[in-house]
């Protein structure tokens, strides 16, 4: 394969933008037994596949508790994710001890894919071989993330890792409402600045005005502005900390 | 040079002439009575919820003891800021316990955790005084007590804070137990049951609330059984 030329470390790019190392450490997550998550208006859940690596020898532990309220399971090299398993219930007892309140889930996802993420860009590492499947229920409700060797990490409503996992994937979605694909306020963001007006983020709710002021642009055809902003900026919303 | 000591005691340094107080310490005393009784299958622990400083109350509402697991308990007095800190970092240690070890810890486990924390500080103290309580391996009560620095020792009941004088001895009478002063070392837990306990321990903070201006408002009692751990509040003179 001529693959094989760009794949020596992981940092090197190869000429078609990809650099080999992260997507086999990925190859790895997809070796390794399978997990699946899923959540509803109240809860999540994770399951594991408990698989023995030989027929005489127990199936190793595939899902951990973090803190109360937060969980993960794991897919692919087990000494690494039980290493990010340990920072992550670290993570929390300090957050719980320095602020007196449950770790959100978003925040600790964001820091476990950072440290994964140095992982991708050090010539004398290599990057973590794990999946994370992170089950947590905080004031934002019950969340469901998914974090890569790549360092990034994905918010689901439900998700299969490992492996013969597609089939789980394909029946999760056949089974759970999703969305068309349209303009939603959960599939854009807007962001804007200019003279006399700061950055400001839209998202979520405060999209909806614009969203509906384009629809019915759209759907009237007739010569009003395209957009419902004209003038005045809309409130700025605060930046989404999580 | 500053020299960290509990308020109201003087230095002095050899060969000067001069006694240096410091202006400020560190260490507040906000009182409080803390009381455990064991016997053969409870624990009782009792502490009065008034938080004071000085001839001023705080708040009538402050629990002094924290909760470790289904079966062991810490009561703390006195200094509140250290009593915070401490109960935060016993926790955060049970709880990596919990996960390491995947069960609670034992009560003669936290008993020589709380030991090893407190002395680690020897040098600039929890100005606390803590009992360790719940139910040991075999499901007998126990009681630890301790002093600022760590030392401790297994017995069948004491009490700690502003109240202890008060109440140590009536504890010592009524107990029916050996008092822990004789020795050799004898089972010191008490015969009495439960619910007699409970009520001479009630007993105990009444009679202290009335002396003592740091006891009274509201006494929370904890008793600990194989069932886990039941609440009660006692309301005491507000004054």
């Amino acid at each position: 394969m001529f693959r094989n030329q760009y794949d020596t470390d992981v940092v090197t790019w190869s000429p078609q933008g990809r650099i080999h190392q992260v997507e086999y450490a990925m190859e790895g997550v997809k070796q390794g037994s399978a997990a699946v998550g899923l959540k509803s208006k109240t809860h999540v859940v994770v399951a594991s596949l408990r698989r023995p690596q030989v027929e005489l020898s127990s199936s190793l532990r595939k899902v951990f508790k973090i803190d109360d309220h937060l969980g993960i399971a794991i897919s692919g090299l087990v000494s690494d994710g039980r290493s990010l398993c340990r920072y992550m219930r670290n993570e929390c007892l300090n957050h719980k001890f320095v602020y007196d309140s449950p770790m959100s889930t978003a925040r600790l996802v964001r820091d476990v894919a950072d440290r994964a993420q140095v992982a991708t860009q050090r010539s004398w590492k290599r990057p973590l071989g794990v999946g994370l499947l992170v089950a947590g229920y905080d004031t934002s409700g019950p969340r469901l993330f998914y974090n890569c060797p790549s360092g990034q990490y994905y918010d689901y409503k439900a998700f299969a890792m490992g492996a013969r996992s597609q089939a789980a994937k394909t029946y999760l979605e056949r089974n759970s409402c999703l969305p068309e694909g349209e303009l939603t306020i959960e599939t854009c963001s807007i962001g804007l600045v200019g003279k006399d007006l700061n950055f400001t983020l839209i998202e979520g709710q405060s999209l909806q005005p614009h969203l509906d002021a384009y629809k019915a642009a759209e759907g009237a055809d007739d010569d009003a502005p395209g957009d419902g902003g004209g003038g005045d900026a809309p409130a700025a919303t605060p930046m989404e900390t999580s | 040079m500053t020299i960290i000591v509990p308020s109201g005691t003087g230095n002095v340094y050899a060969g000067s002439g001069t006694i240096q107080h410091p202006s400020w310490s560190p260490y507040d005393e906000n009182g409080g009575t803390c009381v455990a009784v064991s016997g053969n299958d409870y624990c009782v622990v009792a502490s009065s919820n008034r938080l004071s400083t000085g001839f001023s109350i705080l708040t009538r509402d402050e629990s002094k003891i924290i909760k470790m697991s289904h079966k062991c308990v810490i009561a703390t007095a006195n200094c509140q800021a250290d009593r915070k800190t401490l109960q935060k970092t016993l926790q955060t240690r049970h709880i990596m316990y919990m996960h390491n070890h995947g069960k609670p810890m034992s009560v003669a486990a936290m008993a020589q955790l709380v030991s090893n924390t407190l002395y680690y500080k020897r040098f600039f103290p929890y100005y606390t005084y803590n009992l360790v309580c719940g139910l040991d391996e075999e499901g007998k009560g126990a009681v630890y007590t301790y002093d600022p620095v760590g030392s401790y020792e297994r017995t069948g009941y004491s009490c700690e804070g502003t109240g202890k004088d008060l109440i140590q001895p009536v504890l010592d009478n009524q107990l029916k137990a050996s008092s822990p002063l004789v020795l050799p070392a004898e089972n010191w837990m008490t015969a009495l049951p439960m619910d007699d306990a409970v009520d001479l321990v009630k007993d105990a903070f009444v009679s202290a609330g009335e002396r003592d201006i740091y006891t009274g408002d509201v006494v929370e009692l904890l008793i600990i059984t194989k069932d886990g751990v039941r609440t009660e509040h006692l309301d005491l003179k507000k004054d």
